[in-house]
């Protein structure tokens, strides 16, 4: 298995290269006159009050909870996927019951509004 | 691959063995893809320019060179000579590494494309998750950004962006077990031979359209590029980005668009085959030729298809593309996907190696019996699904026409 | 070079294995000494990259894909948006303890008798070539002989999203109180 992952390890190897020649690139070929008013932060051209702080939305941490549930699910599924041939017809009910279980938690998610972006 | 790697060691080049032979091929073939995807760049932006131009009823570039073949080589210029602008109080590591963290993600995807019949520089057996796996650091690399450059609206668009992404990402990984339950594996190369009886956009059209929007979104394009738009949160996470960086993180948005089309291409077109020929049985040099050949057709028909989306469409909103995404495409693969799977049990061949298995029980119709199945319940799941919306969308209007009409009628006095 | 010199027999494993050493280590050490909360999130990331790497030189390719895909790829957003969110992010905290000559030998103490009971314990270790089929073996056990614990896991997630929902839904109820 070491020998699938070698040209990928290759193709890393010269693309981890790639952005740090075109940064040396760059930075060979540009002015460079650092001016203070040149490095304040953009905000339609006001002055910028406080600090960076965007107000908490619950609803971004949400999706990325319901999105990490989703991703293992997707995980287990996988193997089932490819090894649906060598299984009797009933292991193909048990894998609907386990994508009924969460399509039920999805719905559950949907009916409290945990869903809705405000 | 393999007669060019024979050819190398017939040469008896000192310290050239084998094994020595096939790492230079493959670390040739790495330094061309590693090269060549950014390059497409340029062909890509060109493209872009001018499709978008003429379905606006406009030239497009036409001064540098000829038909403006030049211009992105002139953007390019402009960009590496631009001074670098970082904000005063970024996080100076953080803001470097993003958009190369963008580029490499990009690039990286490349790994597991067969591009030809033998020309694969892997074969590994776990391909389709290796493409999921490489998304989720384009994810992060965007998160990092819009972090990084100590902005308010950068931070805002790089949260609605990431929210974006994920919500897309679930029905592309669902599509994707799909391909893999019909394949039988999860590697490319297999995907691509399982299709020489029939192409999977032919055997199952929906979960080509699902795949392709879902991707279309993962990629940022419009319609779906309010991760970039121009007219909202100023640039979204890459405000504060000038020149080089900006130039890095295009390239990302560019080459990760090009990587989506050759995986639709390989995993619902078919990949390096075309119609009524067998590409694997012709003699080397031709079969590797005309299979990339092919493959590169299907693939500009793609990039062709979302330059056309992005001329024709207007921006979706966020709350309307998140509630397609959670509320229709997530149950709507999750059902599809147990289709899927019915039909393909059913039709499974049985094996008599390792596990004895019995046949499914429509096996003896073979696999044209699978195809129109697969077809038929592909159609079957999104009728359905479009019954459900519609009779869901009549209520709502019902409703809300209940409401308004309520309030527009004249209400009865007492005592008249 | 001696003209006996074979290229092809550098070897691999072990550069493989001290790079992925140095990502897994050199990554859980920024976590804990890195002044800004930010970067501590982003070491953990490179910390499962080694990982990832262990696993494919374990030939375990199935493993390091779905280590990227879920680790990387969810929780690793999940973190770094919790640490968005918290209130001063981009302050810059000493990492120094005050309790270093508490701590320091407790720490060797823990680390010693890890190593020991690790290097004493005699792992099951079959000499036996990694097959292909992988991951169809997977799927033949998920479904045979450990459907059980695959059912579990699936009301497990279904509970995890459940409470998760519950918990989150009612801070922002609380809010909106407000």
């Amino acid at each position: 298995m070491l020998k699938e992952f070698e040209f990928v390890g290759l193709l890393g190897a010269i693309t981890f290269t790639i952005p740090f020649v075109t940064l040396l690139l760059a930075w060979l070929l540009r002015p460079k006159k650092p001016n203070p008013a040149k490095q304040e932060t953009y905000e339609s051209g006001v002055q910028t009050i406080g600090d960076t702080w965007v107000r908490f939305k619950a609803q971004y941490y949400i999706y990325a909870l319901i999105f990490v549930v989703f991703d293992i699910e997707a995980v287990f599924l996988f193997p089932f996927a490819v090894a649906l041939n060598q299984l009797p017809l009933y292991a193909l009910v048990w894998a609907i019951v386990f994508i009924l279980l969460l399509f039920d938690g999805l719905l559950y998610a949907w009916r409290k509004g945990a869903l809705h972006w405000t | 691959m393999q007669g060019v790697i024979d050819f190398l060691v017939s040469l008896n080049i000192p310290y050239v063995n084998a094994s020595v032979a096939r790492y230079i091929v493959l670390q040739v073939l790495a330094a061309i893809v590693a090269v060549a995807a950014p390059a497409g760049l340029i062909i890509l932006t060109w493209l872009e320019r001018k499709i978008i131009a003429r379905i606006q009823d406009r030239l497009g570039p036409n001064r540098a060179g000829p038909f403006g073949l030049l211009q992105a080589i002139a953007d390019m210029v402009k960009m590496f000579t631009k001074e670098d602008i970082t904000p005063a109080k970024a996080d100076r590591l953080v803001y470097n590494i993003a958009p190369g963290l963008g580029m490499f993600a990009a690039i990286m995807a490349f790994a597991v494309i067969p591009f030809a019949p033998g020309f694969a520089g892997t074969q590994m057996n776990v391909g389709l998750l290796y493409i999921v796996a490489i998304g989720g650091l384009g994810t992060l690399a965007i998160l990092m950004a819009g972090w990084a450059s100590n902005n308010k609206y950068a931070l805002l668009g790089a949260f609605r962006a990431v929210a974006m992404l994920l919500t897309y990402e679930i029905p592309m990984v669902m599509t994707l077990v799909m391909v893999a339950v019909v394949a039988g594996s999860m590697s490319m190369v297999d995907v691509v031979e399982a299709q020489s009886g029939m192409w999977f956009v032919v055997s199952m059209p929906v979960a080509f359209l699902i795949f392709f929007l879902s991707g279309v979104a993962e990629v940022g394009r419009s319609p779906f590029d309010l991760v970039e738009a121009e007219s909202e949160i100023i640039a979204g996470f890459h405000t504060e980005y000038s020149g080089i960086k900006f130039g890095m993180i295009m390239i990302a948005e560019y080459v990760h668009m090009f990587a989506l089309s050759f995986f639709t291409a390989v995993l619902f077109l078919g990949g390096w085959q075309i119609p009524f020929i067998d590409v694997a049985a012709l003699p080397a040099p031709f079969a590797a030729i005309l299979g990339l050949i092919s493959l590169l057709v299907k693939v500009f028909f793609f990039v062709f298809v979302m330059m056309w989306l992005r001329g024709t469409l207007p921006r979706f909103r966020i709350d309307h593309l998140l509630d397609f995404g959670w509320k229709f495409l997530v149950p709507l693969t999750l059902v599809l996907l147990i289709g899927v799977a019915f039909v393909i049990r059913l039709f499974a061949p049985g094996s008599s190696v390792g596990i004895p298995v019995a046949a499914g029980p429509l096996s003896g119709l073979g696999m044209p019996g699978q195809v129109v199945a697969l077809l038929v319940t592909n159609l079957l799941v999104l009728g359905l699904a479009l019954v459900v919306v519609s009779s869901a969308a009549r209520r709502t209007r019902s409703k809300a026409l209940r409401a308004v009409s309520a309030v527009d009628s004249p209400v009865p006095t007492a005592g008249k | 070079m001696p003209s006996n010199f074979d290229p092809s027999q550098i070897p691999l494993v072990p550069i493989v294995f001290w790079i992925m050493t140095l990502f897994t280590v050199g990554g859980a050490i920024g976590v804990v000494s890195s002044k800004k909360l930010f970067h501590s999130g982003l070491y953990l990331v490179l910390s499962f990259f080694g990982v990832a790497g262990y696993y494919v030189l374990l030939s375990a390719g199935f493993m390091a894909v779905v280590q990227l895909m879920v680790y990387v790829g969810a929780i690793a957003i999940l973190i770094l948006f919790a640490v968005m969110f918290s209130r001063r992010p981009m302050a810059a905290e000493s990492q120094a303890n005050r309790q270093w000559w508490l701590g320091l030998p407790l720490m060797l103490v823990l680390f010693v008798v890890l190593v020991v009971t690790v290097g004493s314990v005699a792992w099951p270790v079959s000499g036996a070539e990694p097959t292909a089929d992988t991951v169809q073996q997977l799927g033949v056990a998920f479904l045979g002989s450990y459907l059980i614990p695959f059912e579990v896991v699936s009301v497990l997630l279904s509970v995890a999203l459940i409470g998760a929902i519950i918990l989150a839904r009612g801070k922002v109820e609380g809010e909106e109180t407000n």
